[in-house]
């Protein structure tokens, strides 16, 4: 090819390139499983409504979130449906970024969505987001284990008991650790495992003023629990475990439990990915017994930026795609255990579901034991379970996180990273004009 | 006049030589293997290297749920188009400073380098804005523009560097002949600097066909090219290796053949020609 014709290509490329189209949505999400399978299901929209058109944006989460969140921010304009999280859906709906679902059609059932959820997603009495899967977290242990060591696991165990089953099924030897928590820094790391943890044992990022409260002694007892637990029945290097790192030592054979997300459930259950599935066991996320269970709350949700021009034509999509139907379509196309979880109470009660899913009760138990709006053991100002849902969360949570998980690391102590925690908190908000 | 060299000596750097090669070629290869695992396998430990049941479902699960070719054409059109802009820009303007150089040169040149200094987050708002106003979002056009503008410091820079080794007495020769200037680039120039235009270009090309930071930031669904492919196959949650190993294979392939065909061309470039 000469240098002439490669111009050519080049110059009638840049040209085709704006052309205008139909009205097509460009729907933003996430690589999830269960987002991979809508994509792949959509002929089923399309079919229903030939005039519309779907172009699809899938990104990691990380990537997805700075993308959406600089387009939203400048009115970009870019997509007409974005997928985003429990975190973000309170602070956009306040900033007035984000469209009111009012006319999701009749049949949509909204008092059908589960009411922890929709909690979540609601501000001021109105729906701003349609949760397409939820899940909370629960524990994950190995039967097989327990039984050798002689303990039975309760349905809703204490962080006494965990602690102890974690000591004695610890083998180092034979590489089987207790306990596989989530040690690596950041905010959707090991800060959404150790907020929601700390929430059990009576800890709470703000009092009612604003004040950070990392200098109380329910952060420290939360914090040495956890550091003196990993370090005596955790695997070694858990300081960079996140949930990947986590899962494949589960699904290799090598944790005896591991507290995560529930959707991790149908993970180490598939024969095809686990060498364990048929030995795994599900319990509530443990409780100190002052009334709040470690367990978090998450949802991945369709919502319409402010400023959309097609706002008729994404409603009809996001009631397809979080819809009762919808869950109907995937059951029939690919089985009740590949349905989108944690989001619809008709689900639970369906008995093919229940059977065809082995974890269904514990997951709507740990998604009904969350409480975004009042998640901590003491009032707090702000809403959510695993995060604190103001903007500045996202680089607070990440730099507490570094504390603690240096702290997990041995190279500070558990008191060095919580006064050092407290101290940046505490500028942090200051500077945002929080507290004075 | 060749050395003598000891055949232990010789044994010494050819040894020496592909342990450097293989350590950096190794992330490839092991991506490349990688990709043809099974999830469960690309994540056993500890991992086996060449035997394992081989397979292509990774590359079926890509294909169908990305249109591979789409980002590949962006791919394409945003690291040559912008390249080639970036040349027809850079050339004159790398031949004004080396051979008439100015008082200012040095620090115009110096200048240039330190728009690469900002971190590119800094400016992503103001750039997006503008895009936003200009209707340049998610186009190729836009793309185009904004790697041609972040290259061309190096383009220039490289250029420069290359031109300078030319000895000035030949184009004053040419120009002693009668040839107009922009004969004189052409027809002069241009030919004695092909190799280093060719290996500025290639390295460009790589770069540009690399940048993830703009291309994924100022691209949605039509104009995205294969680092928003690659960004679409790793995952936070759940078991993603092996696919990400088989989309960053396919990423990466086009790139890599054609840096090894034009090596070949680049070494004979260089040890050819009237200046060296």
């Amino acid at each position: 090819m000469n240098l002439r014709t490669f111009l050519l290509g080049t110059c009638s490329a840049v040209a085709l390139s704006g052309l205008a189209q139909a009205e097509t949505l460009t729907i933003a999400t996430v690589n999830n499983g269960d987002m991979i399978r809508m994509q792949k299901l959509t002929e089923d929209f399309t079919s229903k409504n030939p005039d519309i058109q779907l172009e699809w944006v899938t990104l990691e989460e990380n990537v997805l979130r700075q993308r959406v969140t600089t387009d939203i921010a400048t009115k970009g304009g870019q997509y007409d449906i974005m997928t985003i999280g429990t975190y973000e859906v309170p602070i956009w709906a306040k900033q007035g970024w984000l469209l009111p679902l009012d006319n999701l059609g009749a049949d949509y059932d909204v008092d059908d969505l589960l009411p922890a959820i929709r909690s979540g997603l609601t501000i001021d009495g109105k729906l701003y987001a349609a949760p397409f899967y939820g899940e909370s977290s629960m524990v994950m242990y190995r039967k097989d284990l327990f039984e050798k060591a002689g303990l039975t696991m309760p349905d809703a165990p204490t962080w006494d008991f965990i602690a102890d089953a974690a000591r004695k099924i610890t083998d180092k030897n034979a590489e089987i650790y207790g306990i596989c928590l989530r040690g690596k820094a950041g905010w959707g790391e090991n800060m959404a495992f150790l907020t929601a943890t700390a929430n059990a044992f009576g800890a709470r990022w703000f009092d009612e003023n604003w004040k950070p409260q990392f200098d109380q002694p329910e952060w420290k007892n939360a914090l040495d629990f956890y550091v003196k637990l990993m370090n005596d029945a955790g695997p070694p290097g858990a300081s960079s475990n996140g949930f990947n790192e986590n899962l494949s030592l589960f699904q290799t054979g090598k944790c005896g439990m591991w507290i995560d997300a529930t959707v991790a459930a149908s993970f180490v259950t598939n024969p095809k990915e686990s060498t364990v599935a048929d030995k795994v066991g599900f319990a509530l996320a443990p409780d100190t017994g002052l009334g709040k269970r470690g367990n978090w709350l998450w949802a991945w949700n369709l919502a319409i930026p402010a400023g959309s021009q097609k706002v008729a034509s994404a409603e009809k999509f996001i009631s397809w795609a979080t819809g009762k139907d919808y869950l109907k379509l995937v059951a029939d196309k690919e089985g009740w255990a590949n349905v989108p979880p944690g989001t619809r109470t008709s689900l639970y009660a369906n008995p093919e579901y229940q059977k065809a899913a082995p974890f269904a009760k514990m997951t709507l138990d740990s998604i009904n034991a969350a409480d975004p709006k009042n998640p901590a053991v003491k009032p707090v100002p702000y809403v959510g379970v695993q995060f604190v849902a103001i903007p500045e969360f996202q680089g607070l949570g990440t730099a507490v996180g570094q504390q603690f998980s240096a702290a997990l690391a041995g190279q500070m102590s558990v008191d060095d990273a919580l006064a050092s925690a407290q101290q940046l908190t505490e500028r942090e908000m200051t500077k945002a004009g929080y507290i004075k | 006049m060749a050395r003598n060299v000891s055949t232990q000596r010789k044994i010494v750097v050819t040894v020496v030589a592909w342990t450097i090669g293989i350590l950096i070629f190794f992330p490839i290869l092991w991506t490349f293997l990688t990709s043809f695992k099974t999830e469960a396998e690309a994540i056993a430990s500890p991992p086996s290297l060449f035997f394992f049941d081989w397979t292509t479902e990774n590359y079926h699960e890509v294909q169908s749920r990305s249109n591979y070719f789409l980002h590949f054409m962006n791919s394409v059109v945003v690291s040559f188009g912008s390249t080639l802009i970036g040349l027809i820009i850079a050339i004159p303007s790398a031949w004004a400073m080396a051979f008439s150089p100015t008082k200012r040169t040095k620090d115009v040149l110096m200048w240039m380098l330190s728009t690469k200094m900002m971190p590119s987050v800094g400016v992503l708002v103001p750039m997006y804005l503008l895009f936003r106003n200009t209707g340049l979002l998610d186009t190729r056009t836009g793309l185009v523009i904004v790697l041609t503008l972040i290259n061309l410091p190096i383009i220039i820079w490289m250029l420069y560097t290359y031109f300078k080794e030319i000895p000035g007495e030949i184009l004053e020769a040419a120009r002693m002949d009668g040839a107009s200037l922009s004969k004189e680039i052409i027809y002069v120039l241009t030919p004695m600097a092909i190799p280093g235009i060719a290996s500025t270009l290639l390295l460009n090309i790589i770069l540009a066909w690399n940048e993830a930071f703009w291309t994924l930031n100022l691209s949605a669904a039509k104009a995205a090219p294969l680092t928003a492919f690659i960004a679409s196959y790793s995952s936070p949650e759940g078991l993603f290796y092996a696919k990400l190993s088989a989309a960053s294979t396919m990423a990466i392939a086009p790139i890599l053949i054609l840096g090894w065909f034009s090596q070949k061309q680049l070494v004979r470039g260089l040890t050819f020609g009237a200046v060296k």
